[in-house]
């Protein structure tokens, strides 16, 4: 049974996911990915605010295909995330709690993930058809020049996610491979 | 001398790259169909599922399957015996134009890999040309998503690591990607020729149909035996566990240097796409 959670998603909210849990997300998130983080992370070296309500954000790595006339969006599925991680812990520091890919996550950002309480969900890869359902709204905020890689906020409604990293560090890419190999034993 | 205007070439590039971005190829399909019958693990039955649903989406509408309608790799198999009338390459850069725009497609290709500026039409295509025997002109394309791309490697074997070299090499590319190519995924091998020849024969099999098997028997039994090391390694569907890691292993090989024996390894994802037409 999925879990319903609304973002922006608090702190507290996020320590309650566990590796593992199938949530459906319903509210205000933002979508970010490689040239929108560097520029992010720029701005908050320097001090500077951000163009986006940063606490309690989730972000979603995702550069959509372009909607056509009556969509919303286009094809939306998630990036690989371990190129954000050079961004993350700068960010989760700064108050995200959670972040939207799929694949593996540097240790940096997992040790981020503890201290502050965040929570990495994935989302199918490649269901980009299937993932632009969920998505009701998309407007460009910031980095428009930037193109498919600019920052949007979309608002969603039960859009499905697993939680693969915990603020516990727990792994479901660990834990889901050996209890399947373990069932075939 | 059979005359192909450059234009024909443009109009199919232009189609091709529409169609192969919303219409996931029937061998892919079947793959996917084939391993949800016989994938055991709970979760990897759900996410195949949704997979499934997903390029029914994307038939029906119809919109890109993925958001990664990838860079435009264009193979062109073309006859000796034919003269194209103007400038191919420009031809094959403005077919990508026309699709990535009015496809609705992303244009996710930078001007220079370093200093990353958006070309703002997906182009240049990377663009693959073999000379042939005949009067007709072959072309395929095949975008490419770089989650994949990215998990793909190479290494210069040592001709005494011989076939196991080869198993142990192949598995590890995979085990290493785990979750982040995307998978159910597609391996394509190259075996042979040169460090660069090896890396094209890898992508050229990716364009090979999965319903067909390399045409050499001891290849063959090779691609059937990777499958099974790989679907052995418990990955599964996006990672979560399963006996679904790859959908197809496809070996092309070429002759090499007595000293030698490359191996690459070019993954793919579970939208493999490529689409072929012949003038």
């Amino acid at each position: 049974m999925a879990i319903k959670i609304t973002a922006p998603l608090s702190r507290e909210d996020a320590r309650k996911l566990k590796s593992g849990d199938s949530c459906l997300i319903s509210g205000v998130i933002y979508t970010a990915r490689d040239a929108a983080h560097k520029r992010l992370c720029e701005l908050a070296d320097k001090g500077q605010a951000l163009p986006l309500d940063i606490k309690d954000a989730i972000i979603y790595y995702v550069g959509p295909t372009p909607a056509k006339e009556g969509q919303a969006i286009g094809s939306a599925g998630p990036t690989t995330s371990y190129r954000m991680d050079a961004y993350s812990p700068t960010l989760i520091a700064l108050g995200q709690t959670g972040m939207i890919g799929k694949g593996k996550r540097g240790a940096e950002v997992v040790d981020a993930m503890k201290e502050h309480g965040a929570v990495y969900f994935g989302a199918i890869g490649g269901a980009g058809a299937l993932l632009s359902k969920c998505i009701k709204k998309a407007e460009v905020i910031a980095y428009d020049d930037l193109g498919a890689e600019a920052i949007r906020r979309l608002e969603v409604e039960d859009f499905p996610v697993v939680v693969i990293i915990d603020s516990e560090g727990n792994n479901l890419y660990q834990k889901g491979r050996e209890d399947y190999l373990n069932s075939i034993k | 001398m059979r005359e192909i205007k450059s234009a024909q070439i443009t109009e199919v590039i232009r189609r091709l790259c529409i169609e192969a971005n919303c219409y996931l190829p029937q061998d892919i399909k079947n793959c996917i169909i084939e391993s949800r019958k016989a994938e055991p693990w709970g979760t990897a039955q759900e996410i195949l599922d949704r997979i499934i649903e997903n390029y029914e989406i994307a038939d029906s509408v119809p919109q890109p399957i993925c958001q990664d309608t990838g860079v435009a790799c264009v193979f062109l198999e073309i006859g000796q015996d034919v003269h194209i009338d103007g400038n191919l390459t420009d031809a094959i850069n403005e077919g990508v134009r026309q699709g990535y725009t009015e496809g609705y497609l992303r244009k996710s290709v930078v001007r220079d890999p370093l200093n990353r500026v958006n070309t703002g039409d997906n182009t240049p295509a990377m663009i693959y040309t073999d000379i042939v025997p005949g009067d007709k002109v072959k072309i395929t394309v095949a975008p490419k998503g770089f989650g994949s791309e990215n998990m793909s490697q190479i290494k210069m074997l040592r001709p005494s690591d011989g076939v196991e070299g080869v198993k142990a090499f192949v598995t590890k590319v995979v085990e290493e990607a785990g979750p982040n190519p995307c998978p159910p995924i597609v391996v394509g091998v190259g075996i042979g020729g040169t460090f660069d020849k090896a890396a094209y024969l890898a992508k050229k099999a990716l364009m090979r149909s999965t319903d067909e098997r390399n045409a050499d028997p001891y290849y063959a039994d090779l691609e059937k035996e990777l499958l099974e090391k790989i679907n052995a390694l418990g990955i599964g569907p996006q990672g979560f566990g399963g006996k679904t890691t790859a959908l197809a292993v496809n070996i092309e090989k070429y002759p090499t240097h007595i000293a030698g024996l490359p191996v690459a390894v070019n993954i793919n994802c579970h939208v493999t796409r490529h689409k072929a037409e012949v003038l």
